[in-house]
């Protein structure tokens, strides 16, 4: 698999088109053949972390990076930052206004939905400074992680 | 079961995707979170919700569900239905309840998404 990199903007409160880039990926991935169940992985944290950047983070670009050995996800915005992000990464624990739990999201799983299905995970984010979440998966078979819970 | 089985189990209704009628599932999700269905093993399964929101489709899409129904005569907007129409993801609505129609389809011996009863 050649190295190749892609990136696509998100716009802040776009619902409409929110989860257009992880498709994008998905189906880019289905045609380099790569394993379903790490297809699925990737897919899921894309999309929850466009989720997250469209509810709570502003303008933002979500780039992936498919090397030989590895698929790379930044999904990086401008937005108010994370004071507290282990606390962020606990699940139940949201932010969210009313009008995104109607949709149904921020309920708190985001961030520890996408910890579990990525192999690494970096966050990187302070007040005011926007935030940078930056996830790994290895595409060897003998580091296939199990996908849900 | 068959799509067209589960259709007429829950007296359900195609928006699109009737001429999948035929595809062959086994497992059933019901949710109106979204993260939920994100979290569980939900590849190869039906959703079942009440939100018709541009996020149920895509949400199907990412999470390898089959086909969503909606629960409670609930209808997605003509937007919707183009893009799960694009993304061949047939979607029903059904006049029952979510706790209707799950009781109908555990009693015609379908399972939750891990396989449970």
């Amino acid at each position: 698999m050649p190295a190749f990199k892609k990136r696509f903007n998100i716009k802040a409160k776009d619902f409409i088109h929110a989860g257009e880039a992880s498709i994008a990926v998905q189906n880019m991935l289905k045609q380099l053949n790569v394993a379903s169940s790490l297809i699925r992985r990737i897919a899921i944290c894309g999309y929850e972390g466009e989720m997250n950047t469209v509810m709570h983070g502003g303008d933002g670009s979500f780039c992936v990076e498919i090397d030989t050995d590895r698929i790379l996800l930044e999904i990086s915005d401008d937005g108010p930052g994370i004071a507290d992000i282990e606390k962020a990464k606990e699940k139940g624990y949201s932010t969210a206004a009313d009008e995104y739990r109607e949709m149904g999201f921020g309920a708190g799983m985001g961030l520890s939905n996408m910890e579990k299905n990525a192999d690494q995970m970096i966050i990187e984010s302070e007040p005011g400074k926007g935030t940078v979440v930056r996830m790994a998966f290895e595409t060897g078979e003998s580091h296939q992680k199990q996908d849900g819970t | 079961m068959k799509l067209s089985e589960l259709a007429q189990t829950l007296e359900a209704s195609f928006i699109s995707g009737e001429d999948r009628e035929d595809m062959d599932f086994d497992k059933v999700g019901a949710a109106d979170l979204m993260s939920d269905i994100l979290a569980a093993l939900s590849e190869h399964g039906i959703l079942l919700t009440g939100l018709a929101t541009v996020q149920v489709v895509n949400t199907a899409v990412i999470a390898g569900v089959q086909a969503i129904v909606f629960v409670r005569n609930k209808q997605p907007d003509p937007g919707v239905i183009e893009m799960a129409k694009g993304h061949d993801m047939p979607m029903l609505t059904t006049k029952y309840s979510m706790f209707v129609s799950c009781g109908r389809l555990y009693s015609a011996g379908l399972t939750g998404l891990n396989g449970a009863r």
